[in-house]
């Protein structure tokens, strides 16, 4: 047993020896010739152009980097490729900032994580010793008891979560997208990855070749193998290659994040998402390096043997001074005699593999033990030993499928290097519907069952050593040049060969902190306890356990999970699986999706005049409306705005009496262009109009109006209008602002089958229009156009198509702008609807205000409208309305023709008309000392069918305004009727619950409240 | 540090057979008073009140992937009762309250947290149909008020009060609104079944339904290449997402349409925002877990399908949105991307009690309000199982409410609030 503490200074004792590098050509991502300064925990730290923050740090001996999330145990490098989660660091605005990934800059602060203190002395650093208190889904099992005691608890457990910090300040910057289209886009410029676009290439097609990393290469860039005696040099002749051929553009920096249906790429570059959609894809994603389970495999100085080639090679680090190479592959081999050469002295190459007589003779064999590398065969790391830093290693021998025996020896190193094998980078895959088998000889997961659009070559198809991951880059070329018609030959099938993974890399410790999940400090313990609960299947096991649900998504947890799942409830590893990989690839940005962020909506051909006027503009659906025009001064917009504010709202109701007087007395002026508009047109027209709409249409007289009114399937009605005919073939139909592209849909849709001699045309934006309303409203329009206005001569519901006349003006001719006219009469006055083609608008509201500036005329808003049409009881569809009310609830029945045979949800209607009713909408009025007295009732209060506190709800409040034409409170609502006892009938007292839980009783009075004899719109 | 834990700390063999939360599985037998086909949330919950108040326990819920592993796994589970009808608020209440008990009567934590629900007001009509929410939902006794812009401040400082053209005007505060942690909900609910003798069978799926004399006799299932008849004297279907096609087996068409909906999880921050906040008019709502993760919901996808694929288009439109109400976020980083099949009505309400085959019964059309109803719907579905009887607060939505137009509207409380 050797858990005897080693007391010798660990390698790394943070800061005190400066920048040391390895001699070129290691450091190829350096430019030597520029450094860059930056401040990590407070301490200046000196690097290279080229370096990451993580390689920065390495070289002037930062080995503690973050700690971890449940047990903040010390953490550092693990592969020094932006793929665990150990090397996440804050940056000032940016939590979650993976260190061996983002190049270092200038001026940057960088700061640890999930640090209670600093990082070396974390105060949290003693949940690390409460380990065995927090067995897996702890959290399940405790801190409700006593009932009430959770909400305690959870405020403290809630404090304790979350990684990094959000800066709430943080102002987004620009970003934007761009597509991009491509016979083949190729992911991951390894040698597959450039293999593939060369040989796509030279057959002709147009090529994309994606790579994450800031050079190309892949593998070749780093690391060392036992087919191919100069990398480098083979790297370099292949970018040489790509960039010299006219057909492939190539991207670094750049992370293909996601596959979506039919090769549909996000790519992340720079400030920029390329939209990329490519006929053909060849996924060269490669694999990840897989780590070996011991305990304390998480200790700074315990690294995956391709992340201290990558230290070497790409950034001139030398990871250690004295280091034990853990392997279960030959690349383990290539690893020790790597560092070997860089001056590191490597105590012993462990190699978890039986001693065979093969590999005894073979030339790697050979060269580690001619470098003097003491090799042990058929021995494992069970424990690594240190603290802040690796100080050595407990070794012992397999003695059987991840056991080992009772005693071992403690070699003294501050560098252990693991290579277990590989897991194919199979997410973007796995969004593409691949499915994973698990391959029980070879120890590795292979991929199938992808689109025929969608290949994959290399390390990530199971292939490792260099020819043949080049061929199977070829291969796939082919196959992809054969599918875009550019080639008949036929791929053929690339043999895997070399063996790399080792079965059993899992050698469980009775005291744990043997780390399966880095990310979320979980053991193996925690993984096969988790199955003992119950939680047996591989995705409840990730829930319960959370494994594989941290930042670096289950890179390095998956296949030990599955192994270790498979094992302890007796399946295997294809049935057992891994969990599904979903888009994102790589953590992404918000900032990449929400690109510039642009909120469009409409304005009005008017839209600046309301803004002169100083209109207090409010949203109506997609549109922007004037909804008042407040006195200068008196404009309150954003939230502000609110009529919950009081002194928003008293603005809005002196305005909206002011201008209804207005009206009422004189004449008043509103832009109604958001009103939808559809033409109808054809011999057919009548027919199709007779067939949505609920009124009879066929015999509706040329230059007359009529209501229409549109109920849906279930008997509701949706939406309302006028329809204007204008000639026997040729309708105009107004539809509500937000409900005109639904009504378009359903009479196209309708008449795909129907097949009607009628062309339907959504002309909502091609035309402007304004009410003028008023009694003098006539007086203002007879100076700009020759139609005749007599009562009799364009009487009420009448529509006309003339013009509208343009004076002579600075030297320009009389002109005139086309127009059609609607006299209808919503506000309850004479008043003629205008609408023209848009881009007239401003220059009709220009005419009519100078013409109407004789008789007073003044603008009105959609809030005065609302009162105006309450005046005279008619709804608003969606605020009178709601998703239940049918015809008979809102006395239309006089809309509804029962002589057709149909119309748009006529069976619904006759179904529902003959029930029972429960509610109908009526008119109240209150006395207007309910204003005073802070018991208006407002829209969305409820009437209940006694004036008790518990008494049912028989409807609510749709519509509440204060009149100052009536002098009184007037409202619609709904309430009882007929099953649910009669409170319709005029004279019926009800009662509303307004504000304050208070009863009001209203009085049910017949509508409209203003004109019953309906004298003044028709004048 | 709780009792529980020290217990566990100190035993060396944790965990015994006796702490296993569900037994391992078991074969399946000829026949049960009562299947169960679906072993989601509803259908263990109803499992467990069949158990627990009525006694019956030759029950099998069979599950064709894992348990929980549909919409219970993939909703962003919120829990509320601010609808807009009467019959909706009582349903929806009597959910709440059932949830917040839940954990002491499991003996398993599901992490209720009651955070409040905030949804936003950005235009007039927003405020008139809070305000009737409010005024319902009190009225049933629900703690719901319509608060001022100031007070949203107070409540959400990170909001964006002027997201894209459309202040923020109002809010209606939900305080009753919550989170749980959902997989242990359907955990706790199989815990306690399983305990009384229910059995749970997953990787069980239900191919044919066997029906004689208009009355259901029997289910047809697969595990792995091996064909079960399990004969039955009810069964239930619990099958969010996939109603309408479990229905056809059975010989009827149910009036459901089916939409994936999509959700997406930042990497953990610290936490920064209690309440859960919705907006309607921007398609979006945003929670911070537990974990501190922040999840973003939306509208549905705007074409049926039953395929639980994600899209670019709509994380795109949901992000944006996200970053219009809270500008910060732009430089989070998003995790995960993730869909569910939602099974919509057309008056946004759920679809339970009889079907036109005798003896079976439908739990269905839960849309986007299925987490939140999983007590309250075991337990009267249990009830109806037990008495034949339709339970009172149930009758509303039967499924022949569609062909007599008696709809229970609920479009207006049900967009992007989830």
């Amino acid at each position: 047993m050797s858990t005897a503490s080693v007391s010798s200074l660990p390698y790394a004792t943070a800061g005190h020896m400066g920048q040391q590098r390895l001699p070129e050509p290691m450091g190829l991502m350096l430019d030597r010739k520029h450094t860059v300064e930056f401040q990590f925990e407070g301490q200046t730290i000196r690097g290279y152009q080229g370096d990451t923050i993580g390689s920065a740090l390495l070289a002037n001996n930062f080995w503690m980097w973050s700690r971890s999330f449940k047990y903040h145990r010390p953490r550092g490098p693990l592969t020094m490729a932006g793929h665990d989660a150990n090397s996440l660091v804050q940056l000032p605005s940016e939590p979650n900032v993976l260190a061996d990934r983002i190049s270092a800059a200038s001026d940057m602060v960088v700061t640890a994580q999930n640090v209670n203190g600093s990082l070396a002395k974390d105060k949290d650093a003693i949940l690390n010793h409460f380990g065995r208190f927090m067995p897996v889904g702890f959290y399940y099992k405790a801190f409700y008891k006593p009932k009430g005691i959770w909400e305690w608890w959870e405020k403290k457990i809630r404090e304790k979560a979350g990684l990094g910090i959000a800066d709430l300040d943080f102002k987004p910057e620009y970003y934007d997208k761009q597509f991009l289209h491509h016979d083949l886009v190729v992911v991951g410029a390894g040698p597959a990855g450039m293999s593939a676009a060369l040989k796509a290439a030279d057959g002709g097609a147009n090529v994309l070749l994606l790579e994450e990393n800031p050079i190309l290469g892949g593998a070749l860039a780093y690391a060392d193998f036992d087919d191919v005696s100069d990398p480098e040099a083979l790297r370099r002749e292949l970018i040489h290659r790509i960039q010299s051929h006219a057909n492939i553009s190539v991207m670094t920096n750049a992370v293909c994040n996601a596959w979506f249906a039919d090769n549909w790429l996000p790519v992340l570059q720079g400030k920029r998402l390329f939209k990329v959609r490519s006929k053909q894809c060849i996924m060269a994603t490669g694999s990840y390096e897989q780590h070996v389970v011991f305990r304390g495999n998480d200790i700074p100085g315990v690294v995956m043997s391709s992340a201290a080639m990558r230290m070497m090679k790409l950034y001139a680090v030398k990871p250690g001074n004295n280091a034990v190479v853990l392997t279960g592959n030959d690349d383990g081999y290539l690893t020790a005699l790597a560092l070997h050469a860089q001056g590191v002295k490597v105590k012993a190459l462990i190699d978890m593999r039986e001693s065979r007589a093969s590999r005894a003779n073979s030339p790697l064999t050979k060269q580690v033990e001619q470098a003097g590398i003491p090799i042990r065969t058929g021995y494992t790391v069970y424990e690594a030993l240190g603290h802040q830093h690796l100080e050595g290693v407990d070794v012992r021998l397999i003695t059987g499928k991840g056991e080992v025996a009772p005693v071992g020896d403690t070699i003294r190193c501050d560098l252990l290097c693991m290579s277990a094998g590989y897991m194919p980078a199979y997410q973007l895959l796995c969004q593409a519907g691949g499915q994973l088998s698990y391959d029980d000889q070879r120890a590795e997961f292979n991929i199938s069952n992808l689109p025929d659009n969608l290949h994959i070559a290399g390390s990530v198809n199971a292939k490792h050593a260099i020819k043949q991951v080049i061929a199977d880059g070829e291969q796939a070329a082919i196959k992809a040049l054969r599918l875009l018609g550019l080639n008949d030959a036929v791929e053929q099938p690339v043999e895997c060969g070399k063996l790399v993974n080792f079965e059993w890399p899992i050698f469980k410790h009775p005291k744990g902190k043997d780390f399966v999940d880095f990310d979320e400090d979980l053991q193996a313990k925690d993984i096969i306890n988790a199955t003992r609960m119950g939680y047996r299947d591989v995705q409840l096991v990730k829930r319960f356990s959370t494994v594989g649900m941290g930042p670096s998504q289950g890179r390095h947890s998956a296949l030990p999970t599955a192994r270790l799942v498979a094992k302890a409830t007796d399946r295997n590893v294809t049935e057992t699986g891994v969990t599904t990989a979903r888009p994102p690839f790589t953590p992404e940005k918000l900032a990449y999706m929400a690109g510039r962020n642009f909120d469009p909506y409409r304005q009005t051909a008017m839209h600046h005049r309301h803004v002169e006027l100083g209109a207090k503009m409010i949203p109506a659906g997609v549109w922007a409306r004037p909804g008042f025009y407040p006195p200068a001064g008196q404009l309150l917009t954003g939230p502000e705005g609110s009529p919950l504010n009081p002194k928003a709202k008293a603005i809005r109701n002196a305005c909206i009496e002011a201008e209804s007087l207005h009206v009422r007395s004189k004449v008043g002026l509103i832009d109604v262009s958001t009103l939808g508009g559809i033409e109808v047109r054809g011999p057919d027209a009548a027919e199709l109009m007779n067939r949505i709409y609920t009124f009879g249409f066929l015999k509706q007289p040329v230059g007359k109006t009529r209501y229409a009114i549109l109920t849906s399937d279930q008997g509701v009605v949706v939406d309302d209008g006028v329809a204007c005919r204008f000639a026997d073939d040729h309708y105009y139909v107004t539809a509500t602002t937000s409900g005109v592209d639904a009504v378009y849909r359903l009479m196209t849709f309708w008449n795909t089958q129907w097949h009607l001699q009628v062309d339907i045309t959504n002309v909502s934006t091609a035309f402007a229009a304004v009410n003028l309303a008023g009694p003098d409203s006539r007086k203002v329009l007879e100076q700009l156009t020759d139609l005749d206005l007599s009562p009799e001569g364009f009487p009420y519901l009448a529509c006309r198509e003339g013009s509208i006349k343009v004076p002579a003006k600075n030297g320009q001719p009389e002109r005139s702008i086309p127009a059609r006219l609607l006299r209808v009469g919503f506000v309850g006055e004479l008043g003629y609807e205008i609408h023209v083609p848009t881009r007239y608008g401003e220059a009709l509201w220009d005419l009519l205000m100078d013409a109407g500036q004789p008789f007073d005329i003044k603008p009105f808003g959609v809030e005065t409208q609302r009162l105006l049409r309450l005046e005279k009881g008619h709804i608003i569809i969606s605020q009178d309305t709601d998703g239940m009310s049918h015809p008979g609830e809102l006395d239309l029945g006089w809309a509804v023709s029962n002589k057709k045979p149909y119309f748009n949800g006529k069976r619904a209607v006759d179904i529902v008309m003959k029930r029972p009713q429960s509610r109908k909408l009526v008119g109240f009025k209150l006395p207007s000392s309910v204003v005073g007295k802070g018991t208006k009732p407002e829209e969305g209060h409820i009437v209940l069918a006694e004036n008790l506190a518990g008494a049912d709800i028989t409807g609510n409040v749709t519509s509440c305004e204060y009149s100052p034409t009536v002098d009184a409170v007037i409202g619609m609502a709904y309430v009882g009727y007929g099953v649910k006892g009669d409170q319709s009938q005029p004279g019926s007292l009800i009662p509303i619950r307004v504000d304050g839980g208070q009863m009001v009783m209203a009085e049910v009075v017949e509508l409209p409240f203003f004109d019953k004899e309906q004298k003044r719109q028709e004048m | 540090m709780p009792f529980a834990l020290l217990k566990y700390g100190l035993s060396n063999n944790y965990p015994f057979e006796k702490d296993a939360d569900l037994p391992p599985p078991t074969a399946l037998k000829k026949r049960y008073d009562v299947v169960i086909i679906g072993g989601g949330g509803h259908g263990v919950a109803t499992a467990y009140y069949l158990a627990k108040y009525h006694g019956i326990t030759n029950v099998a819920v069979l599950e064709k992937g894992y348990l929980g592993g549909g919409n219970t796994a993939r909703n962003t589970a919120v829990i509320r009762s601010n609808y807009l009808t009467s019959d909706g608020v009582k349903f929806y209440s009597e959910s709440v309250k059932l949830f917040k008990e839940l954990s002491n009567e499991f003996d398993f934590n599901i992490m209720y947290s009651q955070r409040g629900q905030l949804t936003l007001a950005h235009t007039d009509s927003a405020i008139r149909a809070f305000r009737q929410r409010t005024e319902v939902n009190t009225h049933f006794g629900g703690n719901t008020e319509l608060i001022d812009p100031q007070q949203i401040r107070e409540l959400v400082p990170t909001l964006n009060m002027n997201p894209g053209h459309q202040p923020v005007l109002a809010g209606l505060w939900h305080k009753d609104g919550a989170t749980a942690r959902h997989d242990a909900v359907a955990w706790g609910y199989a815990k306690g079944a399983t305990q009384r003798g229910v059995e749970l069978h997953q990787l069980t799926e239900v191919t044919d339904i066997v029906v004689e004399g208009g009355k259901v006799t029997a289910v047809k299932a697969k595990q792995g290449s091996a064909e079960h008849t399990i004969e039955c004297g009810i069964a239930v279907q619990a099958v969010a997402g996939h109603s309408t096609l479990l229905a056809e087996k059975a010989g009827f068409r149910l009036p459901i349409t089916t939409y994936p909906l999509q959700a997406m999880v930042t990497q953990p921050v610290k936490p920064f925002l209690d309440p859960l906040v919705s907006s309607p008019a921007f398609h979006c709502y945003v929670q911070q877990t537990g974990r501190g993760e922040l999840v973003f919901g939306g509208g549905s996808d705007p074409y049926p399908l039953y395929n639980s694929r994600s899209t670019l288009e709509l994380k795109e439109q949901l992000l944006a949105h996200a970053v219009e109400l809270f500008p910060f976020v732009a430089n989070l980083k998003l995790m995960r991307q993730w869909t569910g099949l939602t099974d919509m009505t057309s008056d946004y309400s759920p679809i339970m009690g009889l079907s036109p085959v005798e003896n079976y019964y439908l739990d269905a059309g839960w849309g986007t309000w299925g987490f939140k109803s999983t007590p309250i719907c075991g337990q009267t579905m249990a009830e109806l199982v037990a008495t034949g009887k339709v339970p009172e607060l149930i009758k509303p939505f039967g499924a022949d409410r569609f062909s007599e137009f008696r709809q229970v509207n609920e479009m207006g409380a049900t967009a992007a609030s989830h």
